[in-house]
């Protein structure tokens, strides 16, 4: 029931991108209604798949070599759930965001139908070419909706290295899937055997993996992509893609390492590497940016680093036996796959909303949008704090349970070596994490919808439309439930940490007390902060301190840059700012300009200058290239006099 | 009913480590000083008092002290000052700095709402330094959690004697560092000074120069009720579990304002540090502790 | 086998008279007396007179000697140009190289691996020295023209290599047809050409490389 059910939520997004095309403009609210009504009958039928009976499905279309097998066990129903929920958010949201007479409209629509249905059926596709072949529909659906302004430079250059990273991706994930038809003599997802498992097969199968399903995740080093692309993507997309298509890579990276009867430690330990990695630098670039999509992007490198993280504990913990440790670290990073996707699709509709009214992506030209738009602002708050990991929303949960997972490492009895080292690890990476995402989401909320309005859009923004409004809403109440109410997901979280990992234990103990607690303090929490607004809601107003400066102005108040600015020093050695400074000031006051930028230290300092050196080296090879017929022909006579007399001897 | 004893000690004994604070400094500098219940009076005044808002501000402004007043009674809940903390459960030690940091975000957005350089000034700084001191935190705990085998902050802080004997040296530095850990957090010397009102030197009073009347009233009560659930989270790991209930807490309120004490000493004889060395020396704590956690590994 | 060799020595001769001339309808006029030379050459090496084989001398004396030479005339004569420019490789010169590398074909011919039969005959060389002359023709010419008949040269060349293996004249009507695909479509191209650039001087297809 639940394969037919998604694969038919599936079918109707891809109907809702056909009747975008055909049906003209006035009518096109009905493609978000087939989106809608397609996301509807998916959540259902993953919700049936939570139960966890393997359902099957064999579509009657032949791939090349393949067969279009579909098969929804509750690991691909968990990640199917977001994909169809953020569907038809996102369709909602598009309804104003991006209306009918705006320019390509239709496009949009159309794509963002092709990208959730195809993404749906990428988790749930039982056969590896099916896999792959709906992998690069995805990809190609997303290259396209990144370069919708193609008057935009920057959107076109986004869109192109999108490209070419997915397309590394889909290359080397070729080279995985048929690497695992050699190993394993069929074209799905069996186990290996633990002969091929250890040996070089399984290893390079490993790192295949890591390549393909990281580039797409978006995992330090390979996430250079990700900031330009979501940024310069539709508000609506980005929340699509922040929130779904990059735990694609995340699902990819399960599933692959599900297949291993034992997963060793290096294994392990890398996964766990990369995650702190990402988690620690992804959060200090995020902490420098002064474009608040490029920081929300950043943000989802950071958080896909906390998945990985709490992976790769699990990973340890089971080569190792410690059974209670590996659920804790897989549940934590399981679970914070669909945190991510909510809070991040939260902020992103909020960051959508702010940018409408603005028409800048600056957070430096908005400010004080918090008294021109009060809904948005707390929705953007809620997703704030939740991403922040703060108690009672649910992106503390999910980072609780990797801490925990780290402490009872500490405590248990020391199983030796550097692996257990990186247990511990975690948890002082984690907290630093955490505390520079509070820093950076301060800094982003201040700035964009507290204090004064910078700039006259800001002053003058208006509501956000209702739509817009209504689609964050069901992100903001599944925020608080997770928070407040985990232990409702204790069961499905033990049956997928079961599937990826062969370890099931039960969460229900180790949650009940943080649902206890988590429920009374939002409860005090809320009335106490609004019984103090309300009872100072006549107080008299007047201007904000100012220290006896005769007119202070809004650009007076701390920007993005100078808030983060010690912080992002921390960090310089590993990403040193461009600085347009002016040189030396003249002695009487004049006009100066400052600006800081901070270009992506693995894109912009390493690989662009490398690929530009290795250009100019190949163009040495140019002078072949004459232009004249009449060279080529004695190209082509020296070659072959050349072989008559070489094969004369 | 421990939960109304540990809230009941709390809200009564904070105030009073303040007051036992400003009469160490006084002493130390050869004056007599405000009485030691001066801040029980000031918080009396300011309840009083109205308030006036800027018209910058929402919601959030008034968020801030709400949500940092509720935290620090809901910290003093998770902490064992009778023998078991009311909400004691295994990885509460995690919810414990959680709970702080939710409390500086809504401090530092309410800063950040007055539009006002001073507060958004004020904001920066403790985002930056707090980001600086919770891995010193939480390397703490990680020594005393293998210490004392146990994810509870109430079997944590039990440090016993038999504990101190084997691993001093760790535990002497968890002290250290947690000491320093509780000057950062509570903007203390010599981090920040709590008696300067130069906007430009300070850290935590700048970020609530917009406040007034009772919501500042909240303001420095949540501060106090913070000071007072450091200090007695360092007296716990210096001060043996008793078994009686109100022995316990005899002692620890001992060994708190004992703390208050030196704090008071601390900010008599140090001045405020350079800005610049302020990282340096919460790195220093990290590093501390996280010799401790190594200490106790091996 | 005289008359065989005759002719051979005429379609030497012929190479060295396109190589040297500057006129393009006299080059033309060449190539396509070779061709029907080198048409009615099976006559006098296959020994008996089939009608397939003169269905085949007949269509290729027709096509090489008539529709090829009718099409590249009317070329030169929409397009207006009557002599070669400067080429790359003097006039003098290159026929200096033809005649050297007719020597070479003629001396080291019977260094390949051949049938005994065929060693000592004319056909080896003469046909090496025409691809050659095509070879110099096309290399060094700057017209586009000139390009197309030093292909005719070439491809006399290899229809001569063809006749050696006298047994089926499957190499023959294989060239024949190579011939006519290849004309047409060098044809359309020296059209596009044409259109491109208002000249059919190859330096200026140099434009367009990367």
């Amino acid at each position: 029931m639940s394969a037919q059910l998604i694969v038919l939520g599936a079918l109707l997004c891809f109907a809702s991108a056909l009747v975008s095309l055909v049906v003209p403009r006035r009518t096109q609210v009905l493609t978000a209604v087939i989106q809608v009504s397609g996301g509807i009958i998916g959540l259902a039928g993953c919700i049936a798949g939570f139960r966890g009976a393997g359902a099957a499905l064999r579509l009657p279309w032949q791939v090349p070599m393949g067969v279009a097998a579909v098969r929804v066990d509750a690991l691909s129903a968990f990640f199917a759930a977001p994909v169809f929920l953020l569907g038809v958010l996102g369709a909602v949201y598009a309804e104003r965001y991006w209306p009918s007479s705006k320019p390509r409209a239709a496009y949009v629509r159309c794509f963002f139908g092709i990208a959730t249905g195809a993404l749906s059926l990428v988790l749930v596709a039982a056969n590896t070419l099916f896999f792959v072949a709906l992998w690069e529909i995805v990809a190609l659906a997303c290259f396209f909706l990144v370069g919708t302004d193609t008057a935009d430079a920057d959107a076109r250059g986004a869109a192109w290295l999108y490209l070419a990273a997915s397309h590394i991706a889909t290359l080397t994930l070729f080279g995985l899937v048929t690497l695992l038809h050699s190993a394993t003599g069929t074209w799905s997802f069996v186990p290996l055997s633990r002969a091929v498992a250890s040996s070089d097969t399984g290893s390079a199968l490993f790192w295949l993996a890591i390549v393909a399903f990281g580039i797409k995740a978006g995992m330090m080093p390979f996430h250079v992509w990700l900031p330009a692309a979501h940024a310069a993507a539709p508000t609506h997309v980005s929340a699509v893609m922040s929130g779904v298509v990059i735990k694609m890579g995340i699902y990819g990276l399960v599933r692959v390492l599900s297949l291993y009867p034992a997963v060793p430690d290096w294994m392990g330990g890398t996964v766990l590497t990369l995650g702190i990695i990402s988690s620690i630098l992804g959060v200090a670039f995020a902490l420098a940016q002064h474009d608040l999509k490029r920081l929300l992007a950043y943000h989802s490198i950071e958080n896909i680093g906390i998945i990985l993280a709490g992976l790769g504990v699990g990973y340890i913990a089971r080569g190792h036996g410690l059974v209670m440790i590996a659920m804790l670290g897989f549940a934590g990073g399981l679970l914070h796959v669909w945190n991510h996707g909510l809070f991040k699709a939260l902020l992103f509709f909020g960051a959508g909303s702010a940018i409408h009214a603005t028409h800048t992506r600056e957070i430096d030209r908005m400010g004080g949008l918090a008294r021109r738009m009060p809904m948005v602002a707390a929705g953007f708050l809620t997703g704030a704090v939740a991403i922040s990991g703060l108690p009672p929303l649910n992106g503390f949960v999910s980072e609780w349970l990797i801490y925990v997972a780290g402490f009872k490492a500490v405590v248990g009895p020391m199983r030796g070596g550097w692996a257990w080292l990186l247990l511990l690890a975690v948890v002082p990476a984690l907290a630093l994490t955490g505390a520079l995402a509070l820093a950076c989401f301060v800094k982003a909320f201040g700035a964009v919808f507290l204090g004064n309005p910078r700039t006259r859009e800001a002053a003058e923004a208006g509501q956000a439309p209702a739509s817009m409004r209504l689609a964050m809403v069901p992100l903001v109440l599944a925020c608080v439930a997770i928070g407040v109410v985990p232990v409702a997901l204790a069961p499905l979280l033990s049956r997928i940490v079961a599937i990826a990992s062969g370890v099931s234990m039960s969460l229900v103990t180790t949650l009940a007390p943080l649902q206890r607690i988590a429920a009374p303090m939002a409860f005090v929490l809320a009335i106490t902060v609004s019984a103090l607004v309300i009872r100072l809601r006549r107080a008299p107003r007047t201007v904000t301190w100012d220290c006896g400066y005769a007119r202070p102005t809004a650009r007076m108040q701390y920007s993005s840059s100078s808030t983060a600015r010690t912080l992002v020093a921390f960090f310089a050695w590993v990403m040193p700012p461009s600085v347009h400074a002016p040189g030396q000031l003249p002695l009487f006051p004049a006009e100066a300009a400052l600006s800081t930028h901070m270009p992506d230290t693995v894109l912009d300092r390493g690989l662009l200058p490398a690929l530009r050196r290795l250009q100019r080296i190949a163009g040495i090879a140019h002078y072949i290239q004459s232009g004249r017929v009449q060279l080529y022909l004695v190209y082509l006579g020296v070659t072959l006099l050349a072989l008559l007399v070489w094969s004369l001897r | 009913m421990t939960a109304i004893l540990n809230l009941a000690i709390v809200l009564a004994a904070a105030p009073l480590l303040i007051g036992v604070i400003n009469k160490t400094k006084a002493l130390m500098a050869g004056r007599v000083g405000p009485p030691l219940v001066q801040t029980y009076y000031d918080l009396a005044k300011l309840f009083r008092k109205g308030t006036v808002l800027s018209s910058t501000t929402t919601w959030v402004f008034l968020a801030g002290p709400a949500v940092s007043f509720v935290v620090a009674l809901f910290a003093a809940l998770l902490l064992p000052l009778a023998g078991t903390a009311p909400l004691a459960f295994p990885g509460d030690m995690i919810l414990f700095v959680y709970v702080f940091a939710l409390a500086r975000f809504f401090t530092t957005a309410a800063a950040m709402d007055t539009g006002s350089a001073f507060e958004g000034m004020g904001a920066a700084r403790e985002l930056t330094f707090a980001s600086l001191a919770e891995p010193a935190l939480f390397f703490g705990f990680l020594a005393l959690a293998r210490v004392s085998h146990s994810l509870e902050l109430s079997s944590v802080l039990a440090v016993s004697g038999t504990a101190w004997r084997s691993s001093t040296a760790a535990l002497v530095l968890i002290v250290a560092s947690w000491f320093i850990v509780l000057l950062a957090e509570n903007s203390r010397v010599p981090f920040d000074d709590p008696n300067t009102h130069l906007e430009l030197t300070m850290i935590h009073e700048v970020m609530v120069l917009d406040h007034s009347g009772p919501p500042f009233g909240l303001v420095l009560y949540a501060s106090a009720m913070k000071l007072f659930v450091f200090a007695a989270l360092v007296a716990h790991v210096i001060v043996p579990r008793f078994a009686h209930p109100l022995t316990n807490v005899a002692a620890t309120l001992g060994a708190v304002f004992a703390i208050g004490v030196l704090v008071g000493l601390v900010e008599s004889v140090m001045a405020r540090l350079r800005l610049v060395r302020v990282p340096q020396l919460l790195i220093t704590a990290s590093l501390v502790s996280a010799f401790a956690v190594v200490l106790v590994l091996r | 086998m005289h008359a065989a060799d005759t002719i051979l020595i005429v379609l030497l001769l012929a190479n060295f008279f396109i190589l040297g001339t500057a006129n393009l309808r006299a080059s033309i006029r060449v190539v396509a007396m070779q061709g029907v030379l080198l048409a009615i050459l099976p006559l006098f090496v296959e020994t008996k007179a089939t009608p397939r084989l003169m269905l085949v001398v007949g269509a290729t004396a027709a096509i090489k000697g008539a529709l090829i030479p009718g099409l590249l005339l009317k070329a030169i004569r929409d397009v207006h140009i009557r002599h070669e420019v400067e080429p790359y490789l003097g006039f003098i010169p290159s026929l200096f190289l033809c005649a050297i590398g007719t020597g070479f074909a003629l001396l080291f011919a019977d260094q390949l691996p051949l049938a005994p039969a065929d060693h000592g005959s004319l056909f080896v060389p003469a046909a090496f020295a025409t691809v050659l002359a095509g070879f110099l023709v096309s290399t060094t010419r700057r017209k586009a023209i000139s390009q197309v008949t030093g292909y005719l040269m070439l491809e006399n060349g290899v229809y001569v290599f063809g006749l050696l293996l006298y047994e089926s004249m499957a190499v023959e009507v294989g060239v024949l047809l190579d011939l006519l695909v290849g004309i047409f479509v060098m044809g359309i191209v020296l059209n596009h050409i044409q259109r491109e650039f208002s000249s059919l001087d190859t330096e200026r297809l140099s434009r367009l490389r990367d």
